[in-house]
Order: structure tokens, then sequence, then C-alpha cells
């Protein structure tokens, strides 16, 4: 990717200096995701911009995948968030499009305490396809840590997720899959 | 209960989305017809987040399709309101969603046609394209490895499921040449920047699809001479039941929303 998201600590480069975006910022970064609730928006990386507008604030946001069902839940939970601050303007942006990779390290220690393990990066030859046929490295358990583990499915309760267990503690768990 | 139909006009630019949006949209109704009959759990949520994947992509698509359009028709307009030949997928997507192995085998084939097609639309002179296909091309990736593992499960498995994955590529395969064939609309999109001749994508086509077949050891059946011709609007005997379901509340109840 060419241009990475803000940075996801929240301080906003264009603050006016009244401290009304820190504030927005410091708001957003307690919405948690819908689907995902261990994890905020700013930590899951799709807050892409806020902006003070006339009369409010502009939030900018990337969808995670294109058909992901929550995306209007996030919308409106972030109307909700911010309707103090004036008219809220939510806009969606996608590109460049969203990668886990922009999930901060934060956000990534706290998928693994939920007990989702943490998307690796992607593959750094983006644009060769997944292996077809793939050998896969097994994944580490979010709870004990073992690597004995095995993928029950490809695709989870989510689209962004995959099945796992581990074959130690018995605990099945999901995968947050690099994207 | 009847709405008026919609009809967008015929635009060569529209058209190639409109090819494309509609394959999406079309084997996502499709692959949601399993839900609740998967053969297993797990999968019963694959193909749901598959069928989830190709909508959200056919609704890009279809809005970007209706804004080129000019009349101001939206998502669920061109998703809902047209009549059977104004659809343009090609007619592989509408096919009955047959058993367990054929909808593994059509979602492979789809998946390794889409997967170098997102890839050229990525540099796409519409930007708005371009954006959409670097989406998708991240999601059609997981979809072709999930299907190919499929194919070489049953492929290379038990007597049963070797017949039936053979059975659904003889079932398919003669569907296969709509998704490379040019004409004035396909050259249209190339030498405007839109996107490519869809005649392009073959040989990455041909090289997924063997390597796969390689490991399911499975032979490739023999290619067939004609041409459907769903991406011109005409289409098979199954289009018009299918959109009698997919239609049915958006015409009941025009501009219903969740």
């Amino acid at each position: 990717m060419a241009a990475g998201p803000r940075a996801a600590s929240g301080d906003g480069a264009t603050d006016l200096g009244c401290g009304r975006l820190s504030a927005a910022w410091e708001v957003l970064s307690q919405v948690l995701d819908p689907e995902v609730p261990a994890v905020s928006l700013v930590e899951l990386g799709i807050v892409r911009d806020l902006v003070e507008t006339a009369d409010g604030v502009e939030v900018v946001l990337t969808p995670t995948y294109s058909g992901c069902p929550a995306t209007e839940a996030i919308e409106q939970q972030v109307r909700e968030a911010l309707a103090r601050f004036g008219t809220v303007t939510v806009t969606m942006r996608r590109a460049p499009a969203w990668t886990t990779d922009w999930i901060s390290d934060e956000g990534r220690e706290k998928l693994r305490r939920y007990g989702i393990a943490p998307p690796g990066p992607v593959d750094a030859a983006q644009g060769v396809p997944i292996r077809l046929v793939r050998r896969e490295k097994p994944l580490a358990c979010p709870r004990c840590g073992s690597t004995h583990t095995e993928k029950l499915s490809a695709f989870g309760s989510t689209a962004c997720k995959a099945l796992h267990r581990c074959l130690d503690c018995r605990e099945p768990f999901e995968h947050f899959k690099p994207l | 209960m009847t709405t008026p139909s919609i009809q967008p006009g015929t635009r060569a630019d529209v058209r190639y989305l409109l090819r494309l949006g509609d394959a999406c949209l079309v084997l996502s109704h499709r692959l949601s017809e399993w839900c609740g009959h998967a053969p297993i759990l797990e999968e019963d949520l694959a193909l749901g987040n598959i069928a989830l994947d190709l909508l959200g992509q056919a609704r890009a698509l279809l809005t970007r399709a209706g804004q080129l359009d000019g009349q101001a028709l939206d998502e669920d307009q061109l998703a809902f309101l047209r009549e059977e030949r104004h659809y343009l997928n090609p007619v592989l997507m509408e096919l009955p969603r047959g058993d367990f192995a054929f909808t593994q085998a059509r979602n492979l084939i789809v998946a390794s046609w889409l997967l170098p097609l997102w890839t050229r639309l990525q540099d796409s002179a519409d930007a708005e394209i371009a954006a959409i296909a670097a989406k998708a091309v991240k999601e059609v990736r997981y979809h072709q490895q999930h299907a190919a593992e499929w194919v070489v499960r049953l492929g290379d498995g038990s007597e049963e499921s070797t017949r039936r994955m053979k059975d659904a590529l003889a079932q398919l395969w003669p569907y296969v040449n709509e998704l490379f064939a040019s004409d004035d609309v396909d050259a249209a999109a190339e030498a405007s920047g839109l996107g490519p001749a869809w005649s392009s994508l073959k040989p990455a086509w041909d090289a997924a699809m063997d390597e796969v077949l390689a490991e399911a050891r499975l032979t490739r059946p023999k290619d067939t001479p004609h041409v459907y011709a769903g991406r011109l609007g005409v289409h098979s005997e199954h289009m018009g039941h299918m959109l009698a379901t997919m239609q049915s509340l958006q015409r009941a109840y025009p501009g219903g929303v969740w």
C-alpha cells in the first residue's frame, strides 16, 4: 500500500488548537467494532480521517470487506458517539483499500486477549495469489500459546475470521485473517 | 403487486460494468440459497460469507453503473427492477446451485476468472472502479483458495465424491467460454482504459484451473464450441425463475429497506 492510515493514536494532525478534534478522536477510540467488540474502530484502522467542519465534524471511514454487514451499524455508532460535536458527516472512502496491517499493535494484543488470533502481516508479495492448495503454518492458540492447532473452517462467524481449534487445550478459537 | 420495470441505457461502459456487477449479484444469490442447506455448519457460514462479499462487490459496481448511466438509478433499482433481458451476467452464474460439488466447482471457475479480472481492474481509468477492485481482489483470493481446496478434496476423494466432481465439471464446462468471449462492449472498455477485454484473462484462468485439476487428479473436460450469450441478455430457462424469487420483495414493496 502506498499510503497508510492516519496514526491510530488519535492525535489529530489537523487539530485547530481548540482540542475539539483531540476530544473527538478520544471518543472514537472508545467506539468498539460491533462484530469484534474487543477493539475500537480506531485500533482496527478503519477511521481514515477526522476533520472539523463549519458546524461539526466529518469522519472518513473505510470498509473492511465489500459486503461487511456491520458497515451501517458502525456508521450509526459513530454518529451517536460524536453527536455532541455538532453535525456529524460520515464519508466512506474505498481507496486505498483497508488492510489488516493497519490494525494497531495494541489492537492485536486486545484481539489475542479476547481469544482471536491476530492476523500476521499481509504477504509482502501483494498480488501473488494465496497458494491454491495451501499447507498452512499452524497458528498459536490465543489461550495457551500452543502451536498444536488446526483449521476447522476458512470462514468463521464473520467474513474477516476463520475458525481454528487448539489440539492441546481443546478450545476452538477464531483467527482474524490477513487481508 | 407489480412495479414498473426500469431499463438502463446502452452505453458500452455501463454494459461492461453491468456484466460484472450482475455476475457477482447472481452468483451471490445462488450461493445464498445454500443457507441452512450446506452439508456442514462451517460450509453454511463459508458460502454465506462468500455470497456477502460478492453482494458487496455487486452493490458497488451497480451503484457506479447507475451513476454512469445518468438516469439516477440506484443499486436497488438496478438489482431488482430490471427484466430478464436486461441482466448481463454470463449464463454460468444463473445455473441452479446443483449439489455441493457443482457449487464448489463453479466457485473455483468463477473465482479463477474474477481474480485476474479484479487484478487488472485495479488499474482502471475509472478511479471508483479501481478502488472497488483493490478491495475485491483481496477477497476473491480467499474464495479461490477455499473452492480449490474443496475441488481437490472431492476430486481426489471417495468414489462418490470423485464421480460427483467429474459430473460437475462436465456440466459446467460448456458455459466457461462465455467468460472469455469478446465483443464491441469489451473492445470499448479496453480502448477507454475502463477494464480489460475478457479474452485476455484466459491464460491466467487456464493456469489456475490446470494447477487445481492436476492436484485433484481430475482430467480437464474438452472445450465446447457453443458460446452462451447471457452477457448480451439472452439467458437460460433458469433465470426467470430465479429473478421471480430475487425480485419479489422490491416488486411488492418498492423502495422497501430493512
